[in-house]
């Protein structure tokens, strides 16, 4: 089969569709889908990459019990008789699913009602709660539903975009691209970036309000009050359609009654608190835009309530350009809400605790086992592994040993729990290391059903390539288990699309308009048509067949009252704060070109170019105060653990904090999981964790010898306290850093590199520097560097020469040196991912004059003109340069 | 009426003091030079290339006879001077051919060391030094195939390589385990002797010659740990020693070579000396490069124009052994308070080390690449601090950051 197929993105919650064609070689070329609405052809660079992605190294392919492979039906036999064994004897609540934002909905679906309907318990949370559990909570309180009001479309016809703990050009590229073009399109668009980090995003704000980690309720108490205290009310729609605005108010006044109040308390200038209480004040079309920096946190809900009072103060929402919008972190968190995969939800956004739709959803599966209490959110779920409370665990589709924080003790915990089943397309991750048995799931291209992007948009992922080895759908899987538990009538489907009409049904059963969410149009549609299925925006139902651009267009929200609720916020400080030892507050998150643990990602050579290696940001100050220096390595600490990392310093990142990216994990690094440092502390109503606050110490890291290998095939681990694996183009990159000094520098190399090929080698003995290059039919094989410091020859030139067919008698010469010499071009760290330009090629092109803006450099350079993901780092160099 | 000076020696050194003159002083002397050999003044160091048939004979003459007329310069051929009479200022040429003098220049050169070992009288024992044992190398491998070569320095590895070249089957005997090891340290030692012995060279390494065997022509080489070869010609090439008989006669000063001040003037009046006989401040001289700057300042000095002097600085080696490009300079062994940068590539035969002493460099032997030997050389003249440069100097000047060079 080669004719293209259109799916969606595995990746971010934007949603984006994906034009796949299969070529003869088995690869995959990918564009962007022109008509898909969330991204109309446009792809980030991760997006783009997803052909890199498709090969089968390291794929679990067959069933494991024990490490031994064994047919499916032994695997799923001891499945079931595990959690059976453990249900019987300690209760449905003795064991647990911990799920993911990575299945399709109706994987999630069934999982779900294994759990709830069946086995009984409520024990099945979801990665989405590490993400936009806050959100959902803060949704709940004030609409009485998990209703995101906004669609992407509002952003482009907003006159004011608040983007709010995102760095949106990274983290949603798309949805950043989409901003930046209805900015050019509309010069009025005015940008207000909230964030304690100066990141790629603010590269497009008209103001950055860089506010202390965990101050924003006293920023939005402070809007809110501005709003009333300058006559910028809705009286009108706060009178009749809503409920607590005087509640709310008089705690915004408590904490934030004045600007230089707001201003002193989130350490922001009183200008720029003033400029954007303006702005916002001023500007009727305006959109919240946030994420994880306002879910993350111990307060994530009262942040998101914080926000949506200012909309609801002043009737902004339900209107075109207007409302609080929450963006996703996964492909399908949304539909995982939907299905009811938190474990404080039940199903179809119904609650647990309601009598009514307790009664209903269990007359609609014909049970009378489903749960009546909610079950443990993810990290007291792990508690409760680490207690032995729970004895059983099923994991799908995540690698809660590197996101979880206090990550140390998930694995603990795993490592000590009775049975754990893991089902991954992985064969090696941190959580499979501690699995007993393992399911092999499908991946991205081979599994097919729906999934719901951040603006209720449920478009298809078709599958593009053959199943490989033994791996199946995770709804066969979980269907399969259930059966087994003697669920045989209930989990007997013929077809995802079964699933999926169930899933529709359930939304409008006994629905009249009471639950927001209601895809009745979609609850008998055939087969064909779900093959079908082109992208749509729930509710879709008989008033709106259609979909829904927007909701809350009647004023009408799913309280009790039907009206919206103001909640009172009371600002409090994140639950550990910086103190002696630990005096630094550590900020998480992700980097442009990776994708959570990096086990898709880290596939793609390209992307591993932009950021190869695990970094600390540190403001200049910090730098000085605690000593560590550009370039060199630094160790983090904090009470729950601790993480090497590669210090950059920067002013981007604010004094007394400091940031680490989220994906690297012990499958790449020996140290450099960073989750294993993050502090425990949760949100008490969403249960999400504080991923962007823990109190750190930093201290520079000096082992007795620093180097790195660039070698064509792959190597068994180097031993020593520092390493980090990298994919590259046709070369796997180790940087290493090492306690124990090496005593026979040649000895060691051909240790870890064997004696073949043609050696040429480099020692200066008495400064402890070596190096050495090995050639194999004229071709660079690998070649190792050595220093006592971390100053060694940039990677790039040594990278490049793995592409050459032959190795020139120049390179060769100059190998040792590790840089090409006079007049022989460098082209520096990588920038562009998609056409490979790197960071001295585009340096020169300005330096040189020819280019002046970012189309010039795409002009030139073709730099920035694919996915668009490198643009805001072009304009850093333009601006660094201009200066 | 002009001044008589006479030149005793015909070779590379002497005959470049009266190019230097001529330039300096064309009318000042009436010119006398006496030669053992029958030919002009030919370039001694392309024997090699002779014997190796890349050159003819022709071809490395400097100067031939016609040149001397055209000079106005009296050269007498094959006549070895036997005596010199230092009160009468007259030499004497053992056909009886005298000149008189007003000044004298020695350059009488060195003659090869032939070890005293029995049989060194036997047919087909010689050495490497002039046109006739080029002459006689070439005829006999016309009609013998067995070389043995005594000696793995420059001298001796030359005339295997040109012997190979002319069709024998060569041996090199050698006492130590290091080739050249006035210009190489062992590593570089070793792959020259991988590179020639590819090229169809053999080698006896720490070899020690016993006798020479045969009825009237060498038949075989006895060595001390019993063992022999067979061998149709024996080359004896284990260095050379001034010649100082003449002087020594004469009365003039002499240790192991004759001995000169900075002007190259000897210890007797009007009398000096240039080349391989010298020796000055304690060292004696094989390389062509000090003798050229020898024949300068003798020049001056014959001219009276000032007083330039010879200092025997360091010297670096540059050289083209049999196709391989070598260079050395000052201490390149080094010792326990020295540190060395070293590079290799055997395969590309390649093989670089500097010596360097509270970051100068000391010594540098280059094997295979010698780019940048004189910008080594030139550091090391200056005795400049090379921390900045230590991590790329081996790689070439290329590598070095302009601001740094």
């Amino acid at each position: 089969m080669t004719e293209p197929v259109a799916t969606t993105c595995p990746y971010c919650g934007v949603g984006c569709g994906v034009l796949a064609t299969p070529e003869k070689d088995g690869s995959l070329t990918i564009k962007g889908l022109e008509d898909h609405p969330a991204n109309f052809g446009r792809l980030c660079s991760k997006g783009s990459a997803l052909g890199d992605t498709v090969d089968l190294d390291g794929r679990l392919l067959h069933p494991q019990i024990k490490g031994q492979q064994s047919s499916w039906d032994e695997a799923l036999d001891a499945v079931a008789n595990g959690f059976r064994k453990v249900i019987d004897e300690h209760g449905p609540d003795a064991v647990a699913f911990y799920v993911s934002g990575q299945l399709l909905t109706e994987d999630y679906y069934v999982a779900n009602k294994l759990m709830k309907g069946f086995i009984g318990s409520g024990n099945i949370d979801t990665n989405s709660r590490l993400c936009m559990s806050s959100a959902v909570a803060g949704y709940k309180r004030a609409f009485g539903a998990d209703a995101v009001p906004c669609s992407y479309e509002d952003l482009e016809q907003a006159d004011l975009i608040v983007i709010e703990g995102s760095n949106t050009a990274w983290c949603h590229p798309v949805i950043f691209q989409r901003i930046v073009q209805a900015k050019e399109d509309n010069p009025d668009l005015k940008i207000v970036v909230i964030d304690p980090r100066k990141t790629a995003t603010c590269e497009i704000a008209d103001l950055h309000l860089p506010l202390k980690s965990g101050s924003d309720t006293s920023l939005f108490n402070g809007l809110l009050h501005y709003l009333q205290h300058n006559n910028h009310l809705d009286n009108d729609f706060i009178d009749n359609h809503t409920e607590g605005f005087a509640a709310a108010l008089s705690s915004a006044q408590q904490s934030s009654a004045d600007i230089n109040t707001v201003a002193e308390r989130c350490g922001l200038s009183a200008n720029d608190v003033a400029e954007f209480f303006r702005l916002f004040a001023n500007t009727e079309k305006v959109v919240t835009l946030y994420s994880q920096g306002v879910n993350q946190s111990s307060a994530g809900t009262d942040n998101s309530n914080s926000i949506i009072n200012c909309h609801l103060a002043t009737g902004r929402i339900g209107k075109p350009a207007m409302g609080p919008f929450s963006i996703t972190g996964q492909p399908n968190a949304m539909g995982g809400r939907e299905v009811g995969g938190l474990s404080n939800q039940l199903a179809a956004h119904m609650d647990i605790d309601n009598p009514i739709h307790h009664d209903l959803v269990s007359r609609f599966w014909q049970t009378d086992n489903l749960t009546t209490t909610a079950g443990a959110k993810a990290v007291d779920m792990f508690n409760d592994v680490a207690s032995g409370k729970i004895k059983a665990i099923w994991i799908m589709a995540t690698n809660p040993v590197v996101t979880l924080p206090d990550a140390d003790k998930v694995r603990e915990a795993l490592q000590a729990c009775e049975l754990v089943v893991v089902s991954d397309c992985e064969q090696n991750t941190d959580t499979t290391a501690c699995s007993d048995i393992l399911l092999p799931a499908l991946a991205w291209g081979e599994k097919c059903g729906t999934v719901t992007n951040s603006e209720r948009r449920i478009s298809r992922q078709r599958n593009i390539l053959p199943h490989p080895g033994e791996a199946e759908e995770d709804w066969w899987i979980i269907c399969h288990v259930a059966q087994r538990l003697g669920f045989e009538k209930q989990f007997d489907y013929p077809t995802n699309a079964d699933i999926f009409r169930e899933h529709a049904a359930l939304s409008s059963f006994e629905n009249n308009g009471t639950r927001d969410f209601d895809i009745s149009a979609l609850a008998k549609i055939s087969d064909d048509e779900y093959d079908q299925l082109t992208p749509i925006q729930w509710p879709i139902n008989a008033d709106n067949p259609n979909g829904t651009e927007r909701l809350f267009t009647d004023k009408c929200f799913f309280t009790a009252s039907g009206k919206a609720q103001f909640i009172a916020i009371q600002p409090r400080l994140p639950v550990n704060t910086p103190n002696e030892k630990y005096p630094l507050i550590l900020n998480t998150g992700r980097v442009r070109d990776q994708w959570h643990t990096m086990t898709r990602t880290a596939r793609s050579a390209k992307l591993n170019g932009h950021i190869p290696e695990p970094f600390v940001e540190v403001h200049p100050v910090d730098a000085e105060k605690w000593s560590v220096i550009e370039g060199a390595l630094a160790q983090i600490e904090s009470r729950w653990g601790a993480v090497l990392a590669r210090v950059q310093v920067t002013d981007n990142q604010q004094k007394g904090s400091v940031f680490i990216p989220m994906h690297w994990n012990q499958q790449n690094s020996s140290l450099s999981r960073v989750d294993a440092v993050v502090n425990p502390a949760a949100d008490p109503l969403s249960g999400q964790p504080e991923f962007k606050h823990t109190p750190v110490s930093i201290r520079a890291y000096q082992p007795v010898w620093h180097g790195f290998i660039l070698s064509r095939i792959p190597l068994p681990t180097i031993n020593c306290q520092y390493w980090l694996k990298i994919k590259g183009e046709q070369f796997w990159r180790y940087e290493l850093a090492g306690d124990a000094a090496i005593n026979d520098h040649s000895a060691w190399a051909k240790q870890h590199l064997g004696d073949a090929g043609e050696w040429l080698e480099f020692s200066d003995g008495a400064s402890q520097r070596y190096r050495a290059g090995i050639i194999k039919n004229n071709q660079l094989e690998s070649v190792v560097f050595i220093a006592p410091t971390h100053e060694l020859p940039t990677r790039s030139w040594l990278s490049q020469l793995f592409a050459e067919k032959e190795l020139s008698s120049e390179a060769r010469t100059n190998l040792l040196a590790g840089k090409p010499g006079a007049d022989q071009p460098d082209i520096g760290p990588l920038i562009c991912a998609c056409f490979g330009v790197g960071e001295n090629t585009i340096k020169e092109a300005i330096a040189c004059g020819d280019a002046k803006t970012v189309d010039d450099i795409g002009n030139l350079l073709k730099a920035g003109t694919n996915c668009g993901s490198c643009i805001p780092e072009l304009k850093k160099l333009l601006y660094a340069t201009a200066k | 009426m002009k001044e008589k000076l006479v030149l005793i020696g015909n070779g590379m050194a002497g005959m470049r003091t009266i190019d230097e003159l001529l330039k300096l002083a064309p009318e000042k002397y009436d010119i006398t030079v006496f030669g053992a050999e029958p030919h002009g003044n030919y370039n001694r160091i392309m024997l090699s290339p002779v014997l190796a048939g890349d050159k003819s004979i022709g071809e490395i003459l400097i100067h031939d006879l016609q040149w001397y007329q055209d000079n106005n310069i009296t050269l007498h051929t094959e006549k070895t001077i036997t005596q010199i009479d230092r009160t009468k200022r007259i030499v004497l040429a053992e056909d009886g051919t005298t000149a008189d003098y007003d000044r004298l220049i020695l350059a009488t050169g060195s003659n090869p060391v032939m070890l005293p070992i029995p049989g060194i009288e036997l047919e087909g024992v010689i050495s490497f030094r002039d046109i006739n044992d080029v002459n006689i190398m070439i005829e006999t491998a016309k009609t013998h195939k067995k070389a043995i070569v005594i000696g793995g320095g420059l001298l001796g590895l030359e005339a295997a390589n040109g012997l190979m070249i002319q069709g024998m089957d060569v041996s090199v005997v050698h006492r130590s385990g290091t080739l050249m090891n006035q210009q190489l340290d062992q590593a570089a030692s070793d792959l020259m002797l991988i590179e020639l012995q590819a090229k169809g060279m053999h080698f006896l390494m720490h070899h020690d010659t016993a006798e020479f065997i045969g009825k009237d022509r060498v038949e075989k080489v006895l060595f001390k740990d019993g063992s022999e070869v067979d061998a149709d010609l024996v080359v004896m090439a284990v260095g050379v020693r001034p010649n100082i008989e003449l002087a020594q006669n004469s009365g003039i000063a002499c240790e192991r070579g004759v001995l000169v001040d900075d002007t190259m003037s000897t210890y007797s009046p009007n009398i000096y000396a240039v080349g391989e006989c010298v020796q000055h401040r304690n060292q004696t001289f094989g390389l062509v490069a000090p003798l050229y700057e020898q024949a300068k300042v003798c020049a001056s000095r014959l001219a009276n124009s000032g007083a330039a002097k010879y200092s025997s600085s360091a010297t670096a080696t540059k050289l083209k052994v049999t196709g391989i490009d070598l260079f050395s300079a000052g201490d390149f062994m080094g010792d326990d308070s020295t540190e060395s940068l070293i590079f290799s590539d055997p395969t590309r035969h390649v093989y670089k080390k500097i010596v360097l002493k509270d970051n100068k460099i000391i010594g540098t032997v280059l094997y295979g690449d010698t780019t940048d030997g004189n910008w080594y050389f030139s550091l090391l003249g200056e005795q400049r601090d090379i921390s900045a440069l230590r991590e790329d100097i081996l790689f070439g000047q290329h590598q070095i950051d302009e601001a740094l060079l």
